[in-house]
């Protein structure tokens, strides 16, 4: 009589093996990912107990160069976060910036080597003034131009949109300023702040340091306290409701591409004044990377960007100039769109952002 | 019975009996007037001395490249993902026409159906197979890229598909020394790669089969055989379109989380998508490679792929005949059409401008009016004119209803 009940007891209840599946994965890619940054991490402190005086200055280097990406990544994320748009174009409003700044600096104002004193830095002055508003005009232009009438259009059109600006920038350069290099005496004094072991540390690269940071520093002003940062701040955080507590949405957008445009002016300055070259096509590596270190802060997040450049920063410059097991310069690229990939498929959201890569 | 029938929604989804009758009339003309175009070229038309007339060469690679715009219409065009890193495809399948037909691997003496020369080392298959082998190969990088990545959406799937396609390059640049081995012999690329052909055999008994296509005057076979290509690309994108994968790309493309909802596979169907893209890629970039006899990893920009994207949005993303035509349009401007009119351009004016090294300006100009001003390209398909326009029609609707009657 029992017998059925029993049956139906002894029978073990059907374990879904698959359903454990997606648990499982999580787990297992985060254990990957922590495994991943403990490699690195090891790596890292190899290379520091090897030799601490290379790894240093290879890591000074790695933040002059991470300055650069910084300013560019904050152009993409502050566009990102108001229209969830990849401003292609936005690594070649950087070249743009690279390249005003050297027929300023260089033909119109006539910098050499030689100069020094009031003539270099009034001269730098301008021409960093003058690239930020270029860039920044530029920016707007684009968004005015090709954006603006994409704007409640399927996703996908802006971006390509996005593309034939970058193709359009870039070979406008071309046009104005040839195929070759652009480039220049090095105009920035090279002389050693200071020196680790036999190693010295430029004055070039700091002072490209004493003008990322106040540019850094005033642009996080800019967001936080002023109004037109607020404005933008609300139009990204909901467009609709920005309108209709008298947000002029269209303007705020044209300043956010403003002000990612002035910070990619003073890239290209920087970029120029420092690396003394730039071409037509440099802005698309550069963007790459700068769009990866948006990625990898948390597309959105300011703050994120600019840890994102620096980091990239550190990547590029650990890999080509650490001696113990560093793939070397031709891998780069390389690691570094391998560490795009890592991130969004481990971390779509990035070091410091919220969750924004399943949004459609 | 208020049920609304497609038809109300997006007019006949079938043409009727005498458009269709007609429409295969259109393709049957415009087919033979493609295969038997050689001969017209070399009857009639080269004496017609002008650089306009695409020559052989030309019109090898106007067919070669409209068999990747047709791979990339797959993905693009009917599954909506966005893919910036085709050329990653077309590496693939040059490097596997050189790994197995040339002298690559010279430590190993394989000559399986080869059309260079017997008893040469290295590996060489039959070139035929080799294209097949290539295709199914790049369709396997196709899910090895696709699976991690195809679980974000949108613009992060541009995005890193444009760093594979930029990984890959870089990986056959430096791939001559991998733990001692070469594998893709560095900047300097593969040469020296079998060409396609008949083989001595089938030449013997038919006298007029070439053994091999590089031997012959002109690249009239190779046309023939790029022309077979994109018959059988556009064949397979009809019958894929109209099955249910295809229809399983169209919803995902249109919502995907309501394709989701409807029991659509998300990952397997776009793997797919991703996969006959793939596929196409590498035929097209191995023939091509089988043509030239050379490759490098100079080949593989940011650019072909953008390049290949243009013809995808210039004759209409989704539309098989749109994207053909979009495809041969811009090759031929790409291979010759820019030569010409530099030169006319030069003539006309006296000047002295080189138009071709602005091409990508053209091309970037080309994309941003057609996004903004006929984003549904040349010949549109009807569905994705209706998706681009949308929000239009529906402002439209409001006004209407908001106006004062």
């Amino acid at each position: 009589m029992g017998t059925g009940a029993e049956t139906a007891a002894e029978v073990p209840r059907e374990k879904p093996v698959l359903a454990l599946v997606p648990r499982l994965r999580g787990k297992l890619v985060n254990a990957i990912g922590i495994f991943l940054l403990a490699l690195v991490a090891l790596w890292l402190i190899i290379n520091a107990v090897k030799d601490w005086q290379q790894f240093t200055i290879v890591g000074l280097n790695g933040l002059t160069n991470g300055s650069i990406y910084a300013l560019v990544a904050i152009g993409y994320t502050l566009v990102y976060g108001i229209l969830e748009l990849i401003n292609f174009a936005h690594g070649d409003v950087f070249s743009w910036g690279a390249m005003v700044t050297s027929t300023i600096v260089v033909s119109w104002l006539g910098l050499t080597t030689a100069s020094a004193g009031f003539s270099l830095w009034g001269s730098l002055l301008l021409g960093l003034l003058g690239a930020a508003a270029f860039c920044a005009v530029l920016n707007m232009g684009v968004e005015r131009v090709a954006y603006r009438r994409l704007r409640n259009a399927p996703r996908l059109a802006p971006l390509i949109t996005a593309i034939g600006m970058s193709f359009i920038l870039s070979n406008a350069i071309a046009v104005f300023y040839g195929f070759d290099y652009v480039s220049t005496e090095p105009l920035l004094p090279t002389s050693a702040v200071f020196h680790i072991g036999n190693q010295a540390y430029g004055w070039d690269k700091l002072i490209v340091l004493l003008i990322t940071f106040p540019a850094l520093a005033m642009l996080s002003w800019v967001v936080k306290q002023t109004r037109w940062g607020k404005a933008m701040r609300a139009t990204a955080q909901n467009r609709d409701a920005a309108r209709l507590m008298g947000i002029d949405v269209d303007r705020a957008i044209s300043f956010a591409f403003g002000l990612g445009g002035a910070l990619a002016g003073v890239g290209g300055f920087v970029y120029f004044v420092y690396f003394t070259q730039a071409r037509y096509d440099l802005g698309f590596r550069i963007g790459l990377f700068a769009f990866t270190a948006a990625v990898l802060g948390g597309i959105g997040n300011i703050a994120g960007a600019a840890l994102g450049g620096y980091i990239i920063g550190f990547i590029e410059n650990f890999n080509s100039g650490l001696t113990w097991h560093a793939p070397g310069p031709n891998w780069t690229e390389s690691l570094v769109f391998m560490l795009l990939i890592l991130i969004l498929v481990f971390r779509p959201s990035g070091i410091l952002g919220e969750s924004l890569a399943t949004r459609s | 019975m208020t049920s609304i029938t497609p038809e109300e929604l997006i007019g006949p989804v079938q043409a009727s009996p005498e458009r269709r009758y007609r429409q295969w009339l259109i393709a049957i003309v415009v087919a033979t007037l493609l295969v038997i175009y050689p001969v017209l070229y070399h009857h009639f038309l080269s004496n017609v001395a002008t650089n306009w007339l695409p020559t052989m060469s030309t019109a090898f690679g106007i067919a070669a490249f409209t068999v990747m715009g047709l791979g990339l219409n797959f993905v693009v065009g009917y599954a909506g993902l966005l893919d910036l890193g085709y050329v990653a495809f077309y590496a693939t399948g040059a490097y596997v026409a050189g790994w197995l037909g040339s002298q690559q691997f010279a430590q190993v003496t394989v000559n399986v159906g080869g059309t260079g020369f017997k008893g040469a080392s290295g590996i060489h298959l039959n070139p035929w197979l080799i294209i097949l082998i290539a295709a199914v190969f790049s369709a396997l990088i196709g899910v090895v890229i696709g699976i991690p990545t195809l679980r974000l959406r949108g613009d992060y799937l541009a995005i890193v598909t444009l760093g594979f396609g930029e990984i890959i390059p870089q990986f056959v640049r430096n791939g001559d020394n991998l733990g001692g081995f070469n594998l893709t012999n560095g900047s300097f690329g593969l040469n020296g790669i079998d060409g396609l052909g008949f083989g001595n055999t089938l030449h013997r008994w038919f006298h007029f089969l070439p053994a091999n296509f590089l031997n012959e005057a002109d690249a009239t076979w190779y046309y023939w055989s790029a022309l077979l290509l994109v018959g059988l690309a556009i064949g397979a994108s009809i019958l894929l379109r109209d099955s249910r994968l295809g229809r399983a790309w169209v919803a995902i493309r249109e919502d995907e989380d309501a394709a989701g909802a409807m029991g659509v596979p998300l990952m397997r169907t776009k793997t797919l998508a991703y996969l006959i893209g793939a596929f196409w890629g590498g035929a097209a970039g191995c023939m091509i490679t089988l043509a030239s006899s050379s490759t490098s990893p100079q080949a593989f920009s940011l650019q072909v792929s953008i390049f290949v994207l243009c013809m995808v949005i210039l004759g209409g993303m989704g539309n098989v005949w749109g994207v053909a035509l979009g495809g041969a349009l811009l090759a031929y401007i790409n291979y010759q059409g820019l030569y010409a009119a530099g030169n006319t351009f030069n003539n006309v004016f006296n000047s002295n401008v080189q138009i071709p090294e602005y091409s990508y300006l053209i091309y970037g100009i080309l994309i941003v009016s057609f996004m903004l001003l006929r984003p549904e390209g040349l010949i549109p398909s009807a569905r994705r004119r209706l998706e681009l326009h949308e929000e239009e029609d529906e402002t439209q609707a409001e006004l209407a209803e908001t106006a004062p009657a």
